[in-house]
């Protein structure tokens, strides 16, 4: 158990300017890499686009190819059953365990839904999660989902 | 409240032997001033000993003011280089005080005087009080910054020399300032322009116009337009004046610009004025544009001999309509280097440069500085390149980074800062010469 179970986010840095966003996913299109998840965080002077794509790396080089600054991040993606309250008691354990989460979104994935999960301690975030009876994607599976 | 028309204008001179001097009498008194002052300089800056060594030049060949193509020039990189007190030309014990302003490698560049050198200081800024129609009857209203920047020491000074009665208010708190303004009475006030313009206009939204008794502004340490002159003249119902200085020559009260706004009158008993093309070092002729270059006659502490100023003007020999005969130096057109003026301090691109190397990581020293004007005030933006390996896609690390940046810079500066993140090599790459500075404002 441990860190081989993070998935690899694939972020981009968005300057404010006109078209930026379309760059970023015409080169993704093109270069055959599939958007799973994203997330568009929104600040007065930037962007961040944080996304799960079917292959991490080479969204990465194809962005660079473009001039486009790409990073990849560890994350976790936490199955979340469409159950009432299943977050809610998969967040309540990590904040028993204290560990620390920097931000999150979620996308459906079949009959579950995902959370993604970013923390300075991924390792430890899937080991309390799984120890209190939740599942995490393995990489493979995020980013494949709903393929 | 006074009217800023000419017909009512009472021209004064505090000095009308050397002010209104023949050109004949200014050039003897030129002279004698710096054979004097080269003697002095090289028998006691061993820096001006070994420059004059180096270009073949002798205390005895330089006989009058016409000789003075002779000498070699000081540069700000030779402050520096000399700093603090390298170019001393007394002994350190008869400085009486220093001012500095920020130079290029975050250093100051600092200024010594003597006792002799703050009279001669205050003198010259009395003369430009009193060109700008005030006696010792009035009240000045100082709100440059007091301390190391020459701004608000150099009008107390004068204010005090002239006899008349200083407010020593420095910078900043503009309710307050309007508050003592009225309730002090002040009749005349000093302080960057674009300052001025904001009290101005901060005055008239609070319906204060009429109950101030200003009938002056002196206003300098940046650059600015006729058209902020009659905005501000309008609004307060005043006469406005342009105030030049640089702290290495002494401060404000190098020049001032008289009711007919034709020139800045220079000192030119006490800094002599040069006109230099920069890159083939030849004097200008009268309308010709070249830089700016001084030598102190009078200064004992930190004379300077043929100082480049890097300031771009004209100059203007012959009688003013005051009645003045001093040279006229004329707007400044710009630098022969980039450095900007914002909010009344010098501030050079390659300082941004210095500070973000110091930083040891996290941004790379790409950058582009952007000068505007909000609201009359000079705001000053620098677009920053985060460097690849210190990239995060948390927003809190992105905006850490960001404001340690800004700090970074405002101690570097001495001005606040607006700082942009951009991606990484996005910012033009040197090729030569890069374009480091953009500067949108209207001058």
């Amino acid at each position: 158990m441990g860190i081989s179970n993070t998935v690899q986010q694939l972020s981009v840095f968005l300057e404010n300017r006109e078209g930026r966003l379309d760059e970023v996913l015409a080169a993704l299109a093109k270069g055959g890499v599939n958007i799973v998840a994203l997330s568009l965080a929104d600040t007065s002077e930037y962007g961040m686009l944080r996304m799960i794509v079917s292959d991490p790396h080479k969204g990465r080089m194809v962005l660079k190819e473009e001039g486009i600054t790409a990073m990849l991040t560890d994350v976790v993606a936490l199955r979340v059953p469409h159950a009432t309250g299943s977050l809610a008691k998969a967040m309540h354990q990590l904040v028993e365990g204290e560990v620390n989460i920097e931000y999150m979104y979620a996308f459906a994935n079949g009959s579950d839904a995902a959370a993604v999960l970013k923390s300075d301690e991924p390792g430890r975030v899937i080991d309390i999660l799984k120890g209190s009876g939740f599942d995490v994607y393995t990489a493979d599976e995020a980013y494949r989902a709903n393929v | 409240m006074a009217g800023v028309s000419l017909e009512n204008w009472q021209e004064r001179i505090r000095d009308p032997k050397i002010e209104c001097m023949s050109r004949d009498e200014m050039s003897a008194l030129q002279s004698e001033k710096l054979v004097k002052q080269v003697k002095r300089v090289y028998e006691n800056v061993p820096f001006y000993r070994r420059k004059m060594q180096q270009k073949g030049v002798e205390p005895g060949d330089i006989r009058g003011i016409e000789d003075i193509g002779k000498l070699p020039f000081t540069t700000k990189e030779d402050l520096r280089d000399n700093y603090p007190f390298g170019l001393l030309a007394v002994p350190q014990e008869k400085i009486a005080r220093v001012q500095g302003t920020s130079g290029t490698t975050g250093k100051l560049t600092l200024a010594s005087y003597t006792k002799y050198d703050v009279e001669v200081w205050g003198e010259c800024v009395a003369r430009a009080l009193t060109m700008a129609g005030l006696t010792s009857e009035d009240r000045i209203h100082i709100c440059y910054g007091y301390g190391l920047f020459t701004g608000g020491m150099g009008l107390d000074y004068g204010a005090m020399q002239l006899g008349a009665m200083a407010i020593p208010m420095s910078a900043g708190n503009t309710q307050r300032q309007m508050m003592c303004m009225e309730d002090f009475g002040a009749t005349a006030f000093a302080c960057t322009p674009s300052y001025a313009l904001y009290l101005a206009e901060s005055i008239q939204e609070a319906g204060l116009v009429d109950r101030m008794q200003l009938k002056a502004g002196i206003h300098g340490a940046e650059p600015w337009t006729e058209e902020m002159r009659r905005k501000i003249e309008d609004i307060l119902h005043i006469n406005c004046f342009d105030i030049y200085g640089l702290c290495e020559v002494t401060g404000p009260g190098v020049a001032l610009d008289c009711i007919h706004h034709e020139g800045l009158h220079v000192y030119e008993d006490h800094f002599y004025p040069e006109l230099i093309n920069p890159a083939t070092y030849e004097p200008c002729a009268d309308g010709e544009t070249g830089e700016l270059v001084f030598t102190t006659l009078s200064k004992e502490g930190m004379p300077l001999i043929r100082y480049r100023t890097k300031d771009l003007t004209s100059m203007t020999h012959g009688t003013c309509k005051c009645g003045r005969t001093l040279v006229r130096i004329h707007k400044f057109t710009g630098r022969t280097d980039d450095m900007k003026v914002i909010r009344g301090v010098n501030v050079f691109p390659t300082q941004v440069e210095t500070a973000l190397l110091s930083m040891g990581g996290g941004v790379a020293p790409h950058y582009l500085m952007i000068v505007d004007r909000e609201n009359n005030m000079d705001v000053l933006t620098v677009m920053v390149e985060v460097d690849e390996r210190y990239f995060s896609d948390e927003i809190r690390k992105l905006d850490e980074l960001k404001n340690k940046v800004a700090a970074v810079l405002k101690q570097a500066l001495g001005v606040s800062v607006r700082v942009k993140l951009v991606e990484p090599k996005t910012i033009q790459r040197s090729e030569g010469k890069a374009k480091r500075v953009i500067d949108n404002r209207q001058m």
